[in-house]
């Protein structure tokens, strides 16, 4: 029985840690510059498509036709070679293998671009306008961003494999004490949980230790105090709105071989991001982050057949079930502070 | 006894908040037809006292009650069905609507409840209430700008109107917070005329202020905070001559 | 008349009367004088009427109103499946059955404010599109879709001895409902919906409305419990959306979970939004420019747009349709976003406002006596 609720929980660690991350993204933007991004979602689909482009890219070929032999069916027989592996080599295999972790270090540099562009460009003429316009702002350049990725990329999802080395499974079980082959995990799903862990430690570390973060928690406590201190804190929201667009991006990019992305992958997980950030608490971090887990690990329980067969249909539902229930019984969700976003 | 026509009691209140004790042991009798000032300097706690008269904050302890009704725990609606208008320290209005419509809604409210469906009528069929609305703009003097946007009003027209608002209820209580805050001497002079304008009507009266040409053109009695407690309680004369209150609050104005 | 209506909305009225059932005249220049497509401009058209009663008036924004055009759908389908083909017990039975949800919805979502309330209809009307796929699936008949059958049983139709030969189809008294009698039955209820929003915003009902949008913490001071005000405001609006489901199963007997989903709620959001939020006219023809948009562009293809570039340079032609076809046939929704984005920045009051503007900027160029009435009422 152990095993079984063990397995489950492990099952819901990978949900949770995207939740975990897009709901910390969405957080920061709204608890910093105090705007509901519904373009959230599509950072995350933006970061996802920049490891899709990074191995298209990676596996451009050459066609070379060698003479000297033949196809089964007598056509000279055409060679294709990816261009890395040309010119890197046994390197450049690896690198096409690895696509998928290599493509982050273009990703960051992109999704910075991207979000601050995006501040610079439309989002800080919201600030003072009402979050009922900042919802259809972003909601709208949601749609563009989908649709340009889907006219570039096409409707289908787009498989991305994960490096062949780390293809098996773990064997948590036979780690902590059970016997081998009980409790077994998918390898990139672990290694998907404790990237999170690091980029979640790293964001809140960031926040903790640094004079930027340090201002920028003030911010987010009392925007009006810090802005009267004569800080610039316009600038650091700036950047603030890249990170967040950055961790978007990572957690997408680390998603690929899990689920295939489609254009539609942002919408797909913004809901469900915003129902996180709610039952979190608007504007608290640590809240986002607990929710995001609790959630992807109930959605795992739900989906058990023994709990479909006492409530049917609860895992189609559970989130959202457990979202109108906190926000009824526990207003400002699990950790929000009271007056946050009630007008 | 004048304990035959006390209208609001705010009795043996005390708020604290953590470990600050914002409001100590408040006793306060408030007559019938009387204007009551409270005064004080700042953060003495005036504010605080008019959020729990309100029912906005819950005292710590003791209670706020208003003719033979505790006004603790009630809603402000209800409160306000009970015959008490407020006045904000920064006006609440209703910024995208004309000035008439502003001062015809509380008229609806004392008309027809806290909810009515009247959603078949025309609006412009309610001649009574328009008219209504109508002549207490011209009370105020403000009939001229009627069909203007209320947000767009000089601060001043915005204080005027807001009263006007209360006024239309014909309310038993009418608490005014700070009703001169940031207005120019001119605003300030004819909010003042206004005011005792309305005081012939017999209307009682809770008026925070800490501009001493406001409170003392206008009180019939003054309560005087400092620092959560009532340290004096009287007619403007007395007060004026109470040597507490000029070390407390005076001493350092002249 | 006085009392019952002023003059300048009885004009309005008339005018929109006008316009409505003229429209399978004046839209036929545009390609879109066919009778399916101008049935879906009345039920979009209903359906965003009623979103604005609730957005426009009370400012609460409900991300879950497909929910309950949704629920009218399906409400309309067994109606016709148990009932009769007739249309009319059909819209009863949907409109009271979709308000009945709304009620409940909206007790529970308008406990909350600001996001926490679109969040609450969002998930609530996530919970039963989900349901609706899956444990629902004996009332929706799940992907499928709900359909008519020739084993309905359809009590009345059999009690007064009715049958049908082939297909069954919805009825009015008798009439079959497809085609412009289909548009006629959708556009009078358009025009009822119309002149009931009317009612309302220029009620003393419509002004608190107004004011609870305006100021709410001023309203419950003033003596009104607003919670009652904004409750009945949505369900007004949650019949309204049922009322245009009906109307949509009416011309296409056939009820799917897909309506429910928070897309299909954004989209009447983008309909209001676009016309002009809190304006009488503006959402329904947010709604018509929308799906006139989905038609057009949705079925332009690159032969179509190789012959309309053709007047140009050859190399140069090639090029413009490859940037152009970008923005259309399935691509189409790129331009919506792209046009929606715009109105928000630059236009949030939405073409309404537009056309207020252009009508202001006349005025001011216009003869020197015009000049005198933009100035408010004078001392």
């Amino acid at each position: 029985m152990f095993e079984v609720i063990f397995l489950q929980f492990l099952n819901g660690l990978d949900k949770g840690a995207a939740y975990a991350l897009i709901a910390l993204g969405l957080t920061l933007v709204f608890g910093t510059l105090g705007v509901v991004n519904f373009a959230h979602g599509a950072l995350f689909m933006l970061g996802a498509f920049c490891a899709v482009m990074f191995r298209q890219f990676l596996t451009l070929e050459t066609v070379t036709i060698d003479p000297t032999q033949t196809s089964p069916w007598g056509a000279p027989l055409e060679i294709r070679t990816p261009l890395v592996q040309a010119w890197f080599g046994d390197f450049g295999a690896v690198l096409v293998n690895y696509s998928v972790p290599f493509s982050i270090l273009i990703t960051i540099p992109i999704m910075l671009l991207v979000g601050i562009a995006l501040e610079r460009g439309i989002i800080k003429h919201f600030y003072k306008r009402p979050h009922a316009e900042q919802i259809l702002v972003t909601f709208g350049l949601a749609i563009v961003a989908q649709e340009v990725i889907k006219s570039i990329f096409g409707p289908n999802p787009i498989p991305q494999p994960m490096p062949t080395d780390l293809r098996g499974a773990a064997d948590i079980g036979s780690w902590i004490g059970f016997q081998a082959n009980v409790i077994t995990y998918p390898l990139w799903r672990l290694i998907y949980f404790l990237f999170s862990v690091i980029i979640i430690g790293g964001v809140f570390a960031f926040l903790q230790f640094t004079t930027f973060g340090m201002v920028v928690r003030a911010g987010m406590a009392d925007r009006e105090t810090v802005g009267l201190l004569g800080i610039n804190i316009d600038r650091r929201f700036t950047i603030m709105f890249g990170l967040a667009a950055v961790v978007a991006g990572m957690a997408g990019v680390m998603y690929t071989p899990l689920l295939p992305p489609n254009y539609h992958l942002g919408m797909d997980f913004l809901v469900l991001s915003f129902v996180v950030v709610v039952v979190g608490g608007m504007g608290s971090l640590p809240g986002a982050v607990a929710a995001g887990f609790l959630l992807g690990i109930l959605q795992s329980f739900a989906s058990m057949t023994q709990i479909k067969a006492i409530v049917p249909g609860i895992d189609q539902i559970i989130i959202y079930l457990v979202a109108v229930v906190i926000l009824l019984v526990r207003p400002r969700g699990l950790m929000g502070r009271r007056g946050v976003m009630e007008n | 006894m004048a304990n035959s026509n006390i209208v609001l009691h705010v009795a043996d209140v005390h708020k604290r908040f953590g470990g600050l004790h914002a409001l100590a042991d408040i006793d306060l009798q408030v007559e019938e037809g009387k204007t009551h000032a409270i005064i004080g300097p700042n953060g003495a706690g005036k504010s605080t006292l008019l959020n729990v008269i309100i029912g906005k904050l819950a005292p710590s302890s003791g209670q706020v009650v208003f003719d033979g009704a505790v006004l603790t725990g009630r809603k402000p609606y209800q409160i306000n069905q009970l015959g008490i208008a407020r006045v904000f320290q920064t006006p609440e209005i209703f910024s995208d609507l004309s000035v008439l419509h502003n001062v015809m809604i509380p008229a609806f409210a004392k008309r027809d409840g806290t909810f009515t469906l009247n959603m078949l009528r025309a609006l412009d069929s309610e001649t009574t209430i328009r008219e209504e609305a109508e002549h207490m703009l011209e009370d105020v003097g403000m009939l001229n700008r009627r069909d203007m946007q209320a947000g767009s009003l000089s601060r001043g027209d915005k204080r005027r109107m807001e009263l006007a608002m209360c006024l239309i209820q014909h309310p038993r209580l009418l608490l005014l917070d700070e009703p001169t805050a940031g207005m120019s001497r001119h605003d300030t002079n004819t909010t003042i005329e206004l005011l005792q304008k309305i005081k012939s009507r017999g209307m009682t009266k809770v008026i925070i202020e800490h501009d001493m040409h406001v409170v003392f053109s206008l009180a019939d009695k003054i309560s005087v905070l400092a620092q959560g407690r009532i340290i004096a309680d009287g007619s403007p004369d007395e007060v004026r001559g109470n040597p507490k209150v000029q070390e407390a609050y005076l001493g350092g104005a002249h | 008349m006085t009392n019952f209506m002023s003059r300048n909305d009885l004009l309005l009225l008339v005018g929109f009367t006008a316009v409505v059932l003229t429209m399978p005249i004046w839209l036929t220049p545009f390609g879109a004088g066919y009778p399916d497509l101008l049935q879906r401009f009345m039920i979009f058209g209903i359906f965003a009427v009623g979103f604005n009663i609730l957005f426009g008036l009370t400012g609460y924004l409900s991300f879950g109103h497909a929910a309950f055009f949704g629920v009218g759908s399906y409400a309309a389908v067994w109606s016709f499946k148990l009932l009769t083909l007739d249309a009319i017990p059909a819209m009863i039975f949907a409109v009271l059955i979709s308000g009945l949800f709304a009620l409940i919805i909206g007790f529970l979502s308008l406990r909350r404010s600001g996001i926490y309330f679109s969040i609450l209809t969002l998930a609530f009307a996530q919970m039963s599109y989900n349901l609706a796929y899956s444990v629902l699936t004996p009332i929706t008949n799940g992907e499928t879709g709900l359909q008519l059958t020739l084993s309905d049983p359809r009590v009345l139709d059999a009690a007064i001895g009715q049958s049908f030969v082939g297909q069954p189809v919805p009825t009015l008294l008798g009439q079959q409902l497809g085609g412009y009698a289909g548009f006629y039955f959708c556009a009078g209820f358009l025009i009822l919906s119309f002149f009931f929003a009317q009612r309302v915003a220029g009620s003393p009902f419509g002004m608190m409305l107004k004011s609870i949008k305006s100021n709410q913490t001023r309203m419950q001071f003033t003596g009104f419990n607003t919670r009652p005000y904004a409750l009945s405001a949505f369900v007004i609006s949650g019949m309204y959306a049922g009322l245009a489901g009906a109307l949509l199963a009416v011309t296409d007997p056939l009820a799917g979970a897909e309506r429910m989903q928070w897309t299909a709620s954004g989209e009447v959001v983008l309909m209001t939004i676009l016309g002009g939020v809190g304006t009488l006219v503006g959402p329904v023809i947010g709604a018509w420019i929308i799906k006139y948009f989905e038609n057009i562009l949705s079925a332009l293809n690159d032969n179509i747009l190789t012959q309309f570039w053709s007047f140009l340079p050859e190399g140069f032609a090639e090029i413009v349709v490859k940037v152009t076809s970008k923005f259309v046939g399935d691509g189409w929704h790129l331009t919506l976003g792209l046009v929606f984005v715009i109105i928000v920045i630059f236009l949030p009051g939405g073409i309404m406002e537009g056309v207020r503007r252009i009508a202001a900027v006349a005025r001011r160029s216009g003869p020197p006596g015009a000049k005198s009435h933009q100035h408010q009422p004078a001392e």
